[in-house]
């Protein structure tokens, strides 16, 4: 839960300023847009699939409570577990509970953003649970104490170099500089985590109503060992995660593996139907299923925004933004960043520590474009800069105050064309203390944010209207 | 109206767009040119101002409300193609009208009427390739940037590419990701301006970086961003609307 204004402004500036993260940022939307591109042309059916996606995802989202009722009997069929869980706090309590009950002292865990959004491991380790994220990137992530860059890739902002210097730190060995001996060691490191934990948790990219079957999907196989290994499996899934349908898996496996990393499938498919069976040799002996909700049915009865929980978290619309592009995960503020972060961070959290946010788009629908459920990511933002703005009608602070008596006098000048008119001579005659060859290069606030980079175009003497009136009217049109 | 059924001598109505009336008058002057060049009969309704995509964009929706009703008014009684030279104009009648009045059947009725007659500029002038005048008087090397709103809200991506590439004496090179934002998006680049700039230095290293002479797309909004920093920074590079190309003359 976000407890302090996110300031995009603030966060944003900071990461401009930093070149090396910069070129790190350039490189990996290079290649993730190349890789995507590739492997969505590589089949033809590709936007049949998106579109049956998009279906699926609006039925499930209109009927969620019987799907959800639906997935607990059949997961409670197959011997599981199901947790309702309505916030964060809530879900962390029942993991919590989970594993007091069962003496666990040490956990694995696999990645899963979920978790990340409810801040698990630190509830977990301050009430003396050992907590391991064992995703080699979020492994990193919570060696340096930091948070996901990308909800796909979380550590991309760190350099070879930085990682070969945090390893030598926690664990005493050179700084190697071969990538593949640093994966070495943190498999190593992990090898043995893996074998002490009592517990595994993950995540669930989709939960299949009809079966109670969970899909795990990752390319390190460390998901697969946290969720078989260990005597408990808790899984913690959003409540939108749902498919109705065992068949329709395929769909979202590929376009989840091809948008996310350009693969055909990702190297792991773990698909968990309940916990070990009579007879069975292993896998876990407990399968939990959490069921957070943490706002999410809210979002779900908005006619306007509620498309925002048919993500399928694949990261394709954080890998084509410009603005990601320039500014990282981490000027968003939260744990999920790019265009979807900006349409569900403030939804799932307070709209007025989070009104940045929705404006953090220049609507160019880029995203749009290649996310594989077809969120039209600009009418939700859209709709929720129109609720801001209504919002802050009844209490605007002093900017929102002067952008309200902005948008009214502008209302007011271009819906009566004499006022219109009137306002181009006045402006023309205003700006003759800042024209320098016919462009302007210093303007006062809020202009000047523009002219501190880039210079302005002068009103013109003589506007088209005013042209057509003089030369070409009488005529009818215009000369040859 | 079947676009194609247009004979020579039909009247379409310019909307000419406020950053063109009040900022680049000479690319109005530029699109008449174009279209009389073609034989078209253009009437300019004198009453027009903007669409309101500004405020609606900014989440203002009663002040874009208001000025869209004035654009109904000027607009909705003409007969024949209503035609601009702005995607992101186009896409704001076409794509966008129907949430705003979505509470006014009335209204909602005559959205479509203009909705299904509004083009803009290169769609519209491809279409009557066949009678365009292709010697431009400019020689060299453009490139061509794709603005977001014509190029995804409208589907408009080789008609100004085929224009460009048909004009006598003059080349298209493709510049790196033509597709991308240049950081413009309206108050995006005053609520953001330090993203924006790093947005549009890329545009403009792009732009560079093809070897063209001039960038040349088909909304002023862009071209304005872009151009900003051209001046601002003195680069190489010229920056015209499409109209600006095709219909080109020395400075007399």
């Amino acid at each position: 839960m976000i407890t302090k204004r996110i300031d995009f402004k603030k966060n944003s500036v900071q990461a401009l300023a930093n070149p090396k993260l910069k070129k790190a940022l350039v490189n990996f939307t290079d290649r993730s847009r190349a890789s995507r591109k590739k492997a969505v042309s590589e089949i033809s059916e590709w936007e049949d699939l998106r579109l049956e996606a998009r279906r699926i995802k609006e039925q499930v989202i209109k009927d969620l409570d019987s799907y959800l009722l639906e997935l607990e009997e059949s997961i409670t069929r197959v011997g599981g577990k199901v947790h309702w869980a309505k916030d964060a706090e809530e879900a962390s309590k029942i993991v919590a509970t989970i594993a007091k009950e069962n003496n666990v002292r040490n956990v694995v865990k696999s990645k899963s953003m979920a978790t990340e959004e409810i801040e698990l491991n630190k509830y977990l380790i301050s009430r003396g649970i050992n907590t391991v994220e064992t995703d080699l990137g979020e492994y990193i992530v919570q060696l340096c104490n930091d948070h996901p860059f990308h909800i796909i890739t979380p550590a991309i902002h760190k350099t070879k170099e930085d990682i070969s210097k945090l390893f030598s730190e926690k664990f005493g060995v050179p700084e190697y500089e071969e990538p593949q001996k640093l994966a070495n060691i943190a498999r190593k490191e992990l090898r043995e985590k893996f074998l002490s934990a009592d517990m595994g948790i993950s995540g669930v990219n989709f939960a299949v109503a009809e079966t109670g079957t969970i899909a795990i999907v990752e390319n390190e196989g460390n998901a697969r060992l946290a969720t078989t290994y260990p005597d408990i499996h808790v899984a913690i899934m959003g409540i939108e995660k749902i498919v109705p349908k065992f068949e329709q898996l395929s769909i979202f496996l590929s376009l989840l593996a091809r948008s996310a990393t350009g693969q055909k499938s990702s190297t792991y498919v773990s698909l968990i139907t309940g916990p070990r069976r009579e007879g069975e040799r292993d896998g876990p002996r407990q399968f939990h299923l959490v069921f957070l909700d943490n706002g999410r049915s809210q979002i779900a009865k908005s006619e306007e925004t509620k498309e925002s929980l048919y993500c399928i978290r694949c990261g394709a619309c954080i890998n084509i933004c410009p603005i990601y592009r320039q500014v990282g995960g981490h000027s968003y503020g939260w744990v999920y960043s790019g265009p979807i972060g900006a349409v569900i961070t403030p939804q799932l959290n307070d709209l007025n520590k989070t009104a940045d946010l929705p404006f953090v788009s220049s609507l160019c629908g880029a995203c749009r474009d290649v996310c594989p459920v077809k969120i039209d990511f600009p009418h939700v933002f859209l709709s929720l800069r129109q609720k801001i703005i209504e919002q802050a009608r009844e209490k605007p602070n002093p900017r929102e105050f002067m952008e309200k008596i902005a948008f009214w006098i502008w209302g007011t000048v271009f819906s009566k064309p004499f006022y219109y008119n009137f306002m181009g001579k006045i402006m023309f005659f205003l700006q003759c203390f800042y024209r320098k060859d016919n462009e302007l290069q210093r303007l006062p606030y809020p202009f000047s944010k523009w002219t501190r980079d880039k210079n302005f175009p002068a009103f013109s003497k003589n506007p088209f209207r005013e042209r057509w009136k003089k030369k070409y009217q009488v005529k009818g049109k215009a000369p040859r | 109206m079947v676009m194609g059924s247009l004979e020579k001598g039909e009247r379409i109505h310019l909307f000419i767009s406020c950053l063109v009336d009040n900022f680049f008058p000479e690319v109005g002057e530029a699109i008449l040119r174009v279209f009389s060049n073609i034989g078209l009969e253009i009437e300019f309704p004198k009453d027009q101002t903007c669409c309101g995509q500004p405020a609606f964009n900014s989440g203002h929706r009663k002040e874009a409300y208001k000025v869209a009703c004035h654009f109904l008014d000027v607009f909705d009684k003409k007969n024949g193609a209503i035609v601009c030279p702005s995607g992101s104009c186009v896409s704001m009648v076409k794509n966008y009208y129907a949430e705003l009045f979505r509470n006014d059947p009335e209204k909602l009725s005559r959205v479509e009427k203009i909705s299904s007659n509004i083009y803009e500029f290169s769609e519209f002038v491809f279409q009557k390739k066949e009678s365009l005048n292709l010697n431009s008087a400019y020689r060299g090397k453009v490139t061509f940037h794709d603005s977001c709103h014509a190029l995804r809200e409208l589907g408009i991506s080789s008609q100004p590419r085929e224009l460009i590439k048909s004009l006598r004496g003059i080349e298209l090179v493709e510049m790196d990701m033509a597709d991308a934002c240049c950081g413009f998006g309206g108050t995006f680049s005053i609520k953001y301006p330090e993203v924006s700039k790093s947005m549009l230095q890329e545009k403009t290293d792009s732009i560079i970086n093809s070897g063209a002479d001039a960038v040349v797309s088909t909304d002023m909004g862009c071209l304005m961003n872009i151009k900003g920093l051209v001046s601002r920074k003195k680069l190489p590079v010229k920056v015209f609307h499409l109209a600006e190309l095709i219909a080109f003359e020395y400075p007399k």
